[in-house]
C-alpha cells in the first residue's frame, strides 16, 4: 500500500525550478532516503509534503490525503523533524512533550503515560525536569525524534536528522528508525551520510530538482555498476550544474 | 481550545525562564514613572539669578526678599556689572534683576520706575519661563503696595489654569508614559517572540502540526496582554498614589481604552513579525518605527500642532497621539465618552486593520 504518491510535483519560483516535475511512491512501513547534493532541491520537495510549501503544479497525496485539498488531515497524519533542533532550550524535557503532545491534541492522561515511557526508553528519566539547553546533541537529537512520533503518526518525515552527531549516537538513532519502521511507521528520511543511505530499504537521489535514480540501495549500486552508494551518488552529483543554495 | 491553552501555558514558561527579560517589563514602567515624576521635568524651579541693586532702598529689597521667597528663585548674590557678563558666559546665572539708582524715589514721585530683566536666552522656553516668574512678581509688589494706584483705570488680568492648577509636568507625560510603555511591551516583545520561533525552528514545527495559525498568533498574545494590564495598574497606582495625579473620569471607561490600546499594539507587533526574519531586525523596526515616532508624534514631548503640516498629516498614523489624547482627556480633563468617540473609533479601525494585515501576512508566509 502507498502512503505517499507523487505525481510530477513542482516548486518553482520566478524562472528557478527548484522542484522539476518530481514522482516517485513510498509504501507502507517502509525507511525512504531522500539524497541530494545541497541546493539539490529535498528540503523544498520534503516541505511541500508537509505542508509548508506550496507546489507549483503537480498531484501528490500523503497518507491518503490530497495535498491540496485535505492539508489538515495530512498534519494530524505525519510527523516532522526539521534541520534545525526545534524544541525549545528554555522549557525541560517534560515540558517540551508536553506542549508538543498538546499541540497535536492529546490528552493529558496520554500524555503522562506517553511522557513515562519516553523518558524510560531513552534513559532519561532522572533528567526529565532538567531545562533541554543542558542536554548533549546526541541525547537532543534523539528527544526530536520521539517528539515527532508521540502523536504516532502514520509517516514521519526526518531532514537531516543526525547531522553533527557522533557515530555512536547515529547508530543508536538508526536502531530507532528500525524500530519506528517495524512499528509501521513509514519513514523518509534526508541525508548526507552515504553509510546511512545504505540503510534504507530504498533510495532517491535528486539532481538539479529531478530524481535521477530510484530503487533499493543493491540494485542502484548494479545499475551504476559501484561499490556503494557514495560512489553511486557521486557519479550523479558530478553532473550537477547547480551550487549550493 | 485545549491546543490553544497548551501553548498559552508554554508562552508563560518562556516568560517565567527569562526572569530577567521580566524584571525589566515590569521594572521599566515604574522606573519611568519615577524618572519622569522626579528626575527629568520641564518645570522651572530654584533657577539661579543674579541681582544688582543700584538703590538699595525698601522698595528694591522688598522685591529682592519677594523673589527669594518664590520656589522658581535662588538669588546667587548681589554682584556687580561687569561681574555680571563673566556670571552669564559661565552660564552661573538664568536671569539678572537690575534696579535703578532711586528706584523707590521715582516709584513714589513720577509713578514710572523700571526694572530691567536681563536673561540667557540660549533656551528660550526658559528664559521666557523666568522672565514671566519675575515680571509677576513684580507686579504683584505694585499691587500690594499700600495707597499706590498708578493708573485710575487699569485692566487686570485673572488667570485660571484649568485641569491642572498647579501646572504639574506629570499630568502631561503620565498618558505619554502609558503610550511608551505599552509600545513597547506589545509591539516589541510580541514581535521578538515570535520571530525567536522563527530563528529556532520551531515555528515550522507547529506549523507542521495541526493547530491552526490564527490560534497560534492569539496565544502568543495573551501573555503580553495580561502583562500589558499589570503595567496599566501599576502605572495607574503609582500616578494617583506618588505622584497625586487624580484620574478625574471614569476608571471603566479609561482602563477600556488602554486595553484597546494594547490590542493595536499587539496587532502592530504581529505585522512586524511578519516582515522580519531575526531578533534584531524586529527589535530595530519596533525602536525605530514605533517607539520613536510614538515619543515624537503622540504629543507628549512636543506639541503637534506646532509642527509642519506634512508631519502633522504623518502624526495622524501613529496610533499613539489618538491614545494620549484619549487618555488625557478621561484621565486629567475627566471627560466622558462622548468627547473622544471619534478617537476610540480611529483606534478600533486601526486594530481592524492591522490585525487583518498580519494575520493575512501570517497565512501566507507558511504557504
Amino acid at each position: 500500500m502507498n502512503v505517499i504518491e507523487v505525481n510530477k510535483l513542482s516548486k518553482h519560483f520566478g524562472k528557478f525550478k527548484a522542484v522539476d516535475e518530481i514522482s516517485f511512491e513510498v509504501t507502507h512501513g517502509e525507511i525512504f532516503g531522500f539524497l541530494g547534493a545541497n541546493g539539490a532541491g529535498k528540503t523544498t520537495a520534503m516541505r511541500m509534503l508537509c505542508g509548508l510549501s506550496l507546489p507549483t503544479f503537480g498531484q501528490a497525496k500523503v497518507a491518503g490525503f490530497d495535498l491540496y485539498k485535505d492539508a489538515e488531515e495530512i498534519k494530524r497524519n505525519i510527523g516532522y523533524m526539521s534541520q534545525k533542533f526545534s524544541l525549545y532550550d528554555d522549557l525541560n524535557i517534560r515540558e517540551n512533550i508536553r506542549f508538543y503532545g498538546g499541540i497535536y491534541g492529546l490528552t493529558d492522561s496520554e500524555i503522562k503515560t506517553k511522557t513515562a515511557t519516553m523518558l524510560k526508553n531513552l534513559k532519561l528519566e532522572k533528567e526529565g525536569n532538567k531545562l533541554v539547553k543542558s542536554l548533549p546533541l546526541g541525547w537532543k537529537q534523539k528527544l526530536s525524534f520521539s517528539v515527532a512520533m508521540l502523536h504516532e503518526p502514520q509517516i514521519v518525515f526526518l531532514d537531516e536528522p543526525t547531522g553533527g552527531v557522533d557515530p555512536i549516537t547515529r547508530r543508536e538513532f538508526w536502531t530507532m528508525i528500525y524500530e519506528a519502521s517495524d512499528k509501521g511507521t513509514t519513514v523518509f528520511v534526508t541525508t548526507h551520510y552515504m553509510d546511512e543511505a545504505e540503510y534504507c530499504h530504498r533510495v532517491s537521489i535528486m539532481v538539479d530538482g529531478k530524481i535521477d535514480a530510484l530503487g533499493t540501495p543493491l540494485e542502484l549500486k548494479n545499475k551504476f555498476s559501484a561499490s556503494s552508494i557514495s560512489d553511486v551518488f557521486i557519479k550523479l552529483a558530478r553532473k550537477a550544474k547547480r551550487g549550493d543554495d | 481550545m485545549k491546543q490553544f491553552l497548551f501553548f498559552v501555558r508554554k508562552e508563560f514558561l518562556h516568560l517565567w525562564r527569562d526572569q530577567r527579560t521580566l524584571f525589566i517589563l515590569f521594572g521599566m514602567p515604574i522606573i519611568q514613572i519615577f524618572i519622569f515624576g522626579f528626575a527629568l521635568t520641564n518645570e522651572v524651579r530654584d533657577s539661579r539669578i543674579a541681582i544688582i541693586d543700584e538703590a538699595k532702598d525698601e522698595a528694591s529689597e522688598a522685591i529682592i526678599h519677594q523673589l527669594e521667597a518664590s520656589q522658581y528663585f535662588d538669588i546667587e548674590k548681589t554682584i556687580s556689572e561687569q561681574q555680571l557678563v563673566r556670571a552669564f558666559r559661565e552660564g552661573k546665572i538664568k536671569l539678572a534683576v537690575v534696579f535703578p539708582q532711586k528706584f523707590n524715589e521715582q516709584l513714589q514721585h513720577t509713578n514710572a520706575a523700571s526694572v530691567q530683566l536681563i536673561a540667557d536666552a540660549t533656551d528660550p522656553n526658559v528664559a521666557n519661563t523666568l522672565v514671566n516668574y519675575a515680571s509677576a512678581i513684580i507686579l504683584d509688589y505694585q499691587k500690594q503696595s499700600k495707597g499706590f494706584e498708578p493708573f485710575p483705570y487699569t485692566i487686570k488680568t485673572e488667570m485660571r489654569m484649568l485641569y491642572n492648577p498647579q501646572m504639574k509636568g506629570s499630568y502631561n507625560f503620565v498618558p505619554g508614559v502609558m503610550a511608551m510603555v505599552l509600545m513597547l511591551v506589545c509591539a516589541m516583545m510580541t514581535s521578538i517572540s515570535i520571530v525567536r520561533e522563527k530563528e529556532m525552528g520551531t515555528m515550522e514545527i507547529i506549523l507542521v502540526s495541526p493547530m491552526v495559525p490564527l490560534r497560534v498568533m492569539v496565544a502568543k498574545m495573551v501573555p503580553y496582554f495580561i502583562l500589558s494590564a499589570v503595567n496599566i495598574a501599576s502605572i495607574l497606582l503609582l500616578s494617583v498614589f506618588v505622584l497625586d495625579v487624580p484620574i478625574n473620569g471614569s476608571l471603566t471607561l479609561l482602563v477600556t481604552e488602554c486595553l484597546l490600546f494594547t490590542l493595536t499594539v499587539l496587532a502592530l507587533g504581529l505585522l512586524i513579525s511578519s516582515v522580519s526574519d531575526s531578533q534584531q531586525v524586529a527589535m530595530l523596526i519596533s525602536l525605530m518605527g514605533l517607539f520613536l515616532p510614538t515619543v515624537m508624534f503622540s504629543g507628549f514631548m512636543f506639541p503637534v500642532e506646532n509642527m509642519p503640516v506634512a508631519l502633522q498629516v504623518i502624526s495622524n498614523i501613529v496610533p499613539a497621539k489618538w491614545f494620549y489624547y484619549i487618555v488625557k482627556n478621561v484621565m486629567i480633563k475627566g471627560l466622558g465618552f462622548q468627547s473622544i468617540w471619534k478617537e476610540t473609533l480611529i483606534l478600533v479601525g486601526m486594530m481592524i486593520f492591522l490585525m487583518t494585515v498580519s494575520i493575512k501576512k501570517f497565512k501566507t508566509r507558511l504557504e
